[in-house]
Parts: C-alpha cells; sequence; structure tokens
C-alpha cells in the first residue's frame, strides 16, 4: 500500500502509468472494437491519408486499415514483449537463486556460462537464435527472452548469495526443512522486490528489442504484423507515404516511453535509498536564509562568529544544529571547541567558510568575519577566494578526504593554484618544502605518492601541508586526530602546535578529546545541542568546570596513573536537535536539573575570561574566574 | 601494466573458446538439413550425401567442432554459398564499415552521455537537469530503427541537408568528407539511446562521488567550482563510468544492426540479416564469431584504460 502511494507521489510515473493503463485497456478491448479487419487488403484504396473517410489512421501500401492494424499489431507487441519479459525473468530468477542459494561449483559453472554470454552483444545471440530456429513471432520471442535470461540470473544470484547466509536461512535449514522449501519460504519472497525492478526497468526494452526484429523480417511474418513488423513494411514507403510509418513508430514510442517512466517510479518506490533522498548533492556553498538582522562587528579577533544559526531542513523537519553560538579567535591563538559527536561543532566549524552540505544545510543567522568581513552571503566568488587563502581547513579522515586518483603532490600544487597562477617547477619546488614543513620524510619522492599508499599518520601531515599552501590566517582544523593512532595522534599535535607558534596562525581545533584540548589550546568552549555551554581559559575550566556537562565530560577522561578512578560515562543521550526542549537541553540528564532548568531562555553569563550557561553551576562563575 | 595486459588476454581465451561453442551449438541444433537448404529441395539423396560429406557433416558433432574451430584459427572461415566468396573476406569487408558507424556512434555517445550527466548532475533539480533528464528518457524510449527513419525525413527529405542513405555517394570522390556526409545522420541516430543510458548512469555516479569527502576539501582549497565538478568529481566519477562505457559499447554495436537496414549501410549487421534470411550458416557463423571475439577485446582494453585510471587497482 505504502509502495502504491509513493508511486502515485511521483507524477511521471502516475502519467506513465496512466497512459500505459490506457494502451492496455486498447489492447484488450482491440477484438470487441468496430474495426476493420486488418489482414483485408484493398488495393484501390492504398496510401490513403489520415482522417480519410473509413480510414481514420489512413491505410498501408496494400490498402488495409492502418488503425486496425495498429491496435492488433499493438496488442500482438505487449503480448510478447511481456510474455519475453516474464520468461525472462522467471528463469533468470530461477537459475540465479539455485546458483546463489546451493553456490559452489553450481554456482561457479552457471556464473561462468552467464558471464560468457554477457560477453557477447546482445544481438548477435538473438540473431544467431533467430537463424537457428527461423524467422517467426514465437522465435523471437524465444530469442529475446534468452538474451535476457543472463541479466536477470545474475542480478538475482547477487541477492540470493546475500541471503543464503543470512540468519533467517540458517535457522530454517537447522529447523529441518527442505531446500525447496527454504527456497520457496524464505528466500524467494525477498527477491521478489528485486526481480520486480529488473522487470520494470527492462519490459521496455524488450518490447523494443522484439519489435527490433520484427521490423529487421525475423520477427512476425505477413500478414500478421506486430508494431516492428509494420514499421518494417513500411519503411519502403517512407518518402512518399510517412503516414504509414510514422503510425506504427510512434505507438512504440508512447509505449516503451510509458513503461520506462512506470518503470522508473517502481524503482524509486522500492530502492530505500532513493526513497530517503540521500542522493543529493551538496552546492558549491551552503544555502544562507537570514532571518534575523546582521549582528554588527565587535571588532574581536582575526575570526569572528558571531550568533551563528545553522539548520538541516529535512523534509518537514527542521534540525537546529547550531543555535546561536559566538566565539572569537585571536592571531597566535588556539581555541577549542569540544562537545560529544552531534553537538553542532563541526557543522559550526563548516559554517565559517559555507561548507556545511546543503541540502540540508542552510544558514539562518549570524555573521562570520574574517578580519571584520562577513562571509555569510557574501558572493560565492569572494568566498571561494577566501578559503584556503585566509582560512583553511583540516579534515578529520585524511583517507576519505584526499582526492584518491591524484599524487599528493599534485594536489598541493593545486590547492596553490586555486589562488595563484604557479608555474610547474616552482610548483614542485613548494610542495616540497610544504611536505618539509610538515615533517615528511624523502618529501621529493613523496610528492609523487597516492594517497593509498601513505600511512594514516603521513595523510594527515599532506592535510596539513595543503591547508598551509597559501599561508591562511587561520587554520580550522575538525577533529585532525580522531582517526589516528595515539603515538601518530601526538605528533600532529605537536606539530600543529608548533606551526601555530612560528608562523603566528589562528587555531580553532574541534575535538571531543579534554586530552587534546588541554595539550594544545589556550581558550576552549564547550558545545552541547547547538550552543555553547562554557568558555574560558583552558587551565581554568580544568581546574574549575562550571558547568555540570563539562564536568561530566572531563570525567569521561581516563588519567594516567589513576586506574582506580572509575570512568563515568554521561548517562542518556544529546536531545535531538528537531525537538529541542525549551530551557536547559542538558537538563534530561543533569543530576542537579531543578523546574527553573526546563523554562525559557538560559542566558550564557560572563565573568571575565570565563562564560557559562547554567543557573546552578558547579563553581559559580565569578569564583571560577578568580 | 605488460603483466596486466598479458593476463587480461589469457583470461579472454575461455571466453572466445565459449562463444565458439555457443556459437557453434546453436547452429549445430539447426532443425534440417544444411545441404538441402544449400541445394534446395529438388537435390538428389546422392547429392546431398555427397555435400554433406563435403561439409564434414556427417562426422560427430565434437570432431566437426575442432575441425571449424582449427579451420578458424588459420583464418578459413568456410565460403558464403549464397555469396560465392570466402567467408573472412566479406565479414572483414563488411565488419571496417559497421566500425566505422558504430565507433563514430560509440566516441558520440561516450562523449555527450558523460557530459550531459556530469551537467545534470551539477545542477540537480534545476532547469538544465530536468531538460537533461526528459531528452535521456526521450531517447531511451525511442526505437532507433524508427528514429533513423525519421531523421531521413526531416534531415534528408525535407531540409536535404544530408543523403538519404548508403555510405558512399553514387558518383564523385570516395573522401573522408563524403564519408562523414554519409556518416552524420545514422551515427547520431545510433548514438541516442547510447548517450541516454550513458547521462543517465553519468549523472548518479556524479551524484555519488558530489557527496564524498574529499569533494569538500576541494572546496576548502578554494578550488573553482568548474574544477570541483569537471576535475574532481569527473575523475573520480569516471572510475563507475568506464565499465558501464564498455557495455554500452556492446549496444552501440547490436544497434548498428537496426541503423544498417535503415540507412542502408553495407555493414555486417546487414549482412547478417540476410545470411539469416537466406539460411547461409557459415556466414552467420563467421560473422558472429568475429564480431564477438572484437567485443571482448574491446572489453579487454576497457579494462586496461580502467587500470591505467584508477591507481588503486592492482596490476
Amino acid at each position: 500500500m505504502k509502495f502504491l502511494t509513493l508511486l502515485a507521489r511521483n507524477r511521471l510515473a502516475l502519467g506513465g502509468g496512466v497512459v500505459m493503463a490506457l494502451v492496455v485497456l486498447l489492447a484488450l478491448v482491440t477484438p470487441i472494437l468496430p474495426l476493420a479487419d486488418p489482414d483485408v487488403t484493398d488495393t484501390a484504396r492504398r496510401f490513403l491519408p489520415p482522417f480519410s473517410e473509413g480510414a481514420l489512421l489512413g491505410t498501408d501500401h496494400l490498402g488495409r486499415d492502418l488503425l486496425s492494424r495498429l491496435l492488433w499489431g499493438t496488442r500482438l507487441s505487449l503480448a510478447v514483449g511481456f510474455a519475453a519479459a516474464i520468461s525472462a525473468a522467471t528463469i533468470g530468477a530461477a537459475i540465479g537463486i539455485v546458483a546463489g542459494y546451493f553456490g559452489g561449483w553450481l554456482d561457479n559453472v552457471v556464473m561462468r556460462g552467464v558471464d560468457m554470454l554477457m560477453a557477447f552483444p546482445y544481438i548477435l545471440l538473438a540473431l544467431a537464435i533467430v537463424a537457428a530456429l527461423g524467422p517467426g513471432l514465437m522465435n523471437a520471442l524465444i530469442a529475446v527472452a534468452a538474451v535476457n535470461v543472463p541479466f536477470f540470473a545474475r542480478n538475482i544470484r547477487g541477492i540470493t548469495v546475500g541471503l543464503a547466509h543470512r540468519e533467517f536461512v540458517d535457522a530454517a535449514r537447522l529447523s529441518g526443512l527442505s531446500d525447496t522449501r527454504i527456497i520457496l519460504s524464505e528466500v524467494l519472497p525477498n527477491v521478489v522486490p528485486v526481480i520486480v525492478i529488473a522487470m520494470s526497468t527492462t519490459v521496455g526494452w524488450m518490447i523494443l528489442e522484439t519489435a527490433g526484429l520484427s521490423f529487421l523480417g525475423l520477427g512476425s511474418q505477413p500478414p500478421q504484423a506486430d508494431l516492428g513488423s509494420m514499421l518494417g513494411e513500411a519503411r519502403a514507403a517512407l518518402i512518399s507515404h510517412p503516414h504509414t510509418s510514422i503510425v506504427p513508430g510512434a505507438m512504440i514510442l508512447i509505449v516503451v516511453m510509458s513503461i520506462n517512466l512506470l518503470g522508473d517510479g517502481v524503482r524509486d518506490a522500492l530502492d530505500p535509498r532513493l526513497k530517503s533522498g540521500a542522493l543529493s548533492r551538496p552546492r558549491a556553498a551552503t544555502l544562507v536564509e537570514r532571518k534575523g538582522p546582521v549582528p554588527a562587528s565587535e571588532g574581536r579577533g582575526l575570526l569572528e562568529v558571531q550568533d551563528l544559526r545553522t539548520e538541516f531542513h529535512v523534509g518537514p523537519r527542521t534540525y537546529r544544529a547550531v543555535g546561536g553560538v559566538s566565539l572569537h579567535v585571536e592571531q597566535g591563538e588556539c581555541l577549542g571547541i569540544i562537545g560529544e559527536s552531534g553537538s553542532g561543532k563541526s557543522v559550526t566549524a563548516l559554517s565559517v567558510m559555507g561548507l556545511v552540505a546543503s541540502p540540508p544545510g542552510v544558514i539562518t543567522g549570524g555573521a562570520v568575519r574574517v578580519e571584520g568581513e562577513d562571509m555569510i552571503g557574501t558572493p560565492y566568488r569572494r568566498l571561494r577566494d577566501l578559503r584556503g587563502r585566509k582560512v583553511a581547513y583540516i579534515f578529520q579522515d585524511p583517507l576519505a578526504t584526499l582526492h584518491p586518483l591524484y599524487r599528493v603532490g599534485d594536489q598541493l600544487v593545486e590547492a596553490i593554484r586555486a589562488h595563484r597562477p604557479i608555474g610547474r617547477a616552482e610548483g614542485r619546488a613548494k610542495a616540497i618544502e610544504l611536505l618539509e614543513a610538515v615533517r615528511i620524510p624523502n618529501a621529493a619522492k613523496r610528492i609523487s605518492d597516492y594517497p593509498h599508499e601513505l600511512s594514516g599518520g603521513m595523510r594527515q601531515r599532506i592535510g596539513i601541508a595543503m591547508a598551509l599552501a597559501n599561508d591562511p590566517d587561520v587554520i580550522i582544523a575538525d577533529e585532525p586526530t580522531t582517526a589516528l593512532d595515539v603515538t601518530v595522534q601526538a605528533q600532529i599535535l605537536s606539530l600543529l602546535d608548533d606551526l601555530r607558534r612560528s608562523r603566528g596562525l589562528a587555531i580553532v581545533f574541534i575535538t571531543h578529546d579534554f586530552g587534546v584540548v588541554a595539550q594544545l589550546c589556550d581558550r576552549v568552549a564547550v558545545m552541547y545541542a547547538g550552543r555553547i555551554v562554557e568558555e574560558g581559559p583552558t587551565a581554568s575550566i580544568l581546574e574549575t568546570p562550571c558547568h555540570p556537562y563539562t564536568a561530566r565530560l572531563m570525567a569521561c577522561v581516563p588519567e594516567l596513573g589513576e586506574g582506580r578512578r572509575r570512568l563515568e560515562a554521561i548517562p542518556g543521550l544529546p536531545p535531538a536537535v528537531d525537538k529541542l526542549p525549551p530551557g536547559c537541553a542538558f537538563a534530561d540528564r543533569c543530576a542537579k536539573a531543578r523546574a527553573e532548568c526546563r523554562q525559557g531562555e538560559i542566558a550564557l553569563s560572563r565573568a571575565g575570561p570565563r562564560a557559562v550557561r547554567c543557573l546552578y553551576p558547579e563553581t559559580p562563575v565569578m569564583e571560577a574566574a578568580q | 601494466m605488460g603483466g596486466y595486459i598479458l593476463k587480461r588476454l589469457v583470461s579472454a581465451i575461455p571466453v572466445l573458446l565459449g562463444i565458439t561453442v555457443i556459437v557453434f551449438l546453436i547452429m549445430a541444433l539447426i532443425p534440417g538439413d544444411p545441404a538441402t537448404a544449400i541445394l534446395g529441395s529438388y537435390a538428389t539423396p546422392e547429392n546431398v550425401a555427397k555435400l554433406n560429406a563435403d561439409l564434414g557433416l556427417d562426422k560427430p558433432l565434437v570432431q566437426q567442432y575442432f575441425i571449424w574451430l582449427g579451420n578458424m584459427l588459420t583464418g578459413d572461415f568456410g565460403t558464403s554459398f549464397a555469396l560465392n566468396r570466402p567467408v573472412l573476406d566479406e565479414v572483414m569487408e563488411r565488419f571496417g564499415a559497421t566500425l566505422i558507424l558504430a565507433g563514430t556512434a560509440f566516441v558520440l555517445c561516450s562523449l555527450l552521455g558523460v557530459a550531459a550527466g556530469v551537467v545534470s548532475a551539477a545542477n540537480q533539480y534545476g532547469a538544465a537537469d530536468k531538460a537533461i533528464t526528459f531528452t535521456v528518457l526521450l531517447g531511451i524510449s525511442i526505437p532507433s530503427f524508427f528514429l533513423g527513419m525519421m531523421m531521413i525525413l526531416i534531415f534528408s527529405v525535407q531540409l536535404r541537408w544530408f543523403p538519404v542513405s548508403g555510405m558512399w555517394p553514387i558518383y564523385g570522390a570516395r573522401d573522408v568528407w563524403a564519408l562523414l556526409d554519409h556518416l552524420i545522420l545514422p551515427a547520431s541516430a545510433l548514438a541516442v539511446v547510447a548517450t541516454g543510458v550513458i547521462a543517465r548512469l553519468s549523472r548518479s555516479a556524479m551524484l555519488e562521488v558530489l557527496r564524498q569527502d574529499f569533494i569538500r576539501t576541494a572546496r576548502a582549497k578554494g578550488v573553482r567550482e568548474r574544477g570541483v565538478i569537471w576535475r574532481h568529481a569527473l575523475r573520480a566519477a569516471m572510475v563507475s563510468i568506464i565499465p558501464v562505457l564498455g557495455i554500452q559499447a556492446g549496444f552501440v554495436l547490436s544497434g548498428a544492426v537496426y541503423i544498417e537496414i535503415v540507412f542502408q549501410w553495407p555493414g555486417i549487421g546487414r549482412m547478417l540479416v540476410d545470411a539469416i534470411l537466406k539460411r547461409d550458416i557459415l556466414l552467420v557463423q563467421g560473422g558472429v564469431v568475429v564480431v564477438a571475439a572484437c567485443y571482448v577485446m574491446f572489453n579487454i582494453a576497457v579494462d586496461v584504460g580502467q587500470a591505467l585510471l584508477d591507481p588503486r587497482i592492482k596490476t
């Protein structure tokens, strides 16, 4: 039922379905319609044009009524096409299920055979079969079905192999059911949707193929005519009397197109991956729909984020990933942003240069200032110009974030070339220099490696080198060490620290690890459910955390030499950001929460360098600031 | 790389043998007697028996297969009785014409299909995407032979831009321009369906790639959107587009049969259909084996191209 609703929602598929239903209906009622006999020739009435008296669509080269021949031909073409599709699907599925279910040598032999048949251009096999059996509609049907069997066999086998080792099949086997019973009751129901998808997308093809064989004179034989042979016979009079060709040709087009529309709809409705709309590509820059006024610059820091709001719009739901975040970072300073996954820290970072995937991401408010210039809503060209040149990024998993098919040296040179022209030799020298700056040994050789040829740590160094390529002012590092093992992690952190000191870089470091924050960051901002809940100098926060969440988060970090302390996980889960509660988002997981915590907006209260968003902090913020 | 090519060539041998077995079996299972077909129904039994012996048809099937295979390997594909000419000569001449037609169509559909897919994906749900999607749907739904006929009506008969049919002008020089003049319509008609299929698959391959992290990296570097799409995304998407091109080459070759009939192109498809209608078995066998073998070789070339494009493939 859900399937039908989905299908009906697809307007094109619906249109295709309606046309198809009409054509099928016409084909079904053809025998009872008051039509002229399609095979009666009348040489006196040859080649009558359409809309002639007594012949709505005109007549053909033998004076036969075209309308009548068209309807009878459509009936025949549909019957043959569907018969071919059903036989191919049935035989192919049977072969595929048997091969996939039993596996072993049987599977091997069958699949080699299938590969062999698929190594042919299909028409050769079809022609060979027709050559052997002789021309005729039945033989054309057999040929078309046979040609399509390997396609079904291979598809269904793939699915069956996956099913044959699933728990429910094993369970059925252990309970002593026979193989036949298991195939019929456990395997078949699960492959039927796949068969339906494969059929709905190939039926159009099969109608075309049978029509094609008939067109070649190898299918239906005169006087019987399907749409293909009508077209074949009309070809001789194409130039003098084109209507005899256009009538059957247009009918084939209508039939096949409506089937294809319907087939696409069926596939979309049955394929869960397409259903979720997962296949949409992110645009070049995040969509901006600022609702409120743009906050005026407070002139703090090299990078200043003010009241940033980023949402994800998925269908009717709105996920408030970032709900009014303000941050700033000075030259030579390292700011840590810490939080659990889903707290909005990465989205905050990506929003700075408009890199949040959009759709579904939308920046709905606030400002991001780089040297005072607002990045939100700046034209794409300006944004692109600043990306990598003023503000550069280092991402988490360097295997996924480097292009797999380009040499790392070329990717480095490209980063430079995106902002200024650079010659081949100079580019190479600069790439080597960058690799040396991130302490990659043997840099001259490494530049011609592909990412998959390097270790994780090396790849992350490449990522850092790429970020440094244009001497940016700000580097945003989005969990750059999370995918690395601990020793490599320490190396990368000390590298970043050195680079910051030697180049005066401002670094925004995103992490979920307080240990990393302690090692690298001057200041830290703690995020929860899209907002900053606490902010202040690292040392001060580590000593006296104010927000209960910060305190709990710190308790999650094991400390060396204190093996007996219990590692505390925070009970519960962060709230879903499409259903944020009023008041404090942490209230449900907080031991100290009271009724007031769940009512109304809780402001960030500041005292000196410290700030906290909590009514009942662990330590009063005034006290902590001292 | 040399070793990889060799390995792929060796692995093609069983496929090629399998193809000969399939072709041989289909032909051997033909009901009726080839000798009777050749000599006609008025032949005396003695003549039929003699011809059967001459053709080696009185021997066991397995022996017949190996004789046929051995002859083919030495370049002897037998003689077409209908044309009274060595099969190999006829096949090679016809196949050349088909290669010109199908090759042009293949280049056309690869370039246009990939370009349309890329533009479509880069403007997903935009006007260009919708226009391309609809055109593609129309393209894969129209029978190529009907499209060819309509093209003749419009471009040759009405507009008189191109000749109606054939490969060469009846009078006049047989140069490249004359060939192109005759080639454009049939090659375009042949390319349409494959262009549609390639455009569809390129679009989804591009959409898949555009969501990857390395695309975000390219954007973070400040690479221009044109470079992101055509250099970063397309390069990665080609890895899944190339096999599709290989498969579509087979469809183009298949579609050539119809187009050769419509445009009276002297290619192998027309030859095969004629041979089938005349029950000229040796010619059918020879033609099918040669085309299939070329197609297998082409697919090896596709695999090698794939390996050259993707350094992660172990060669």
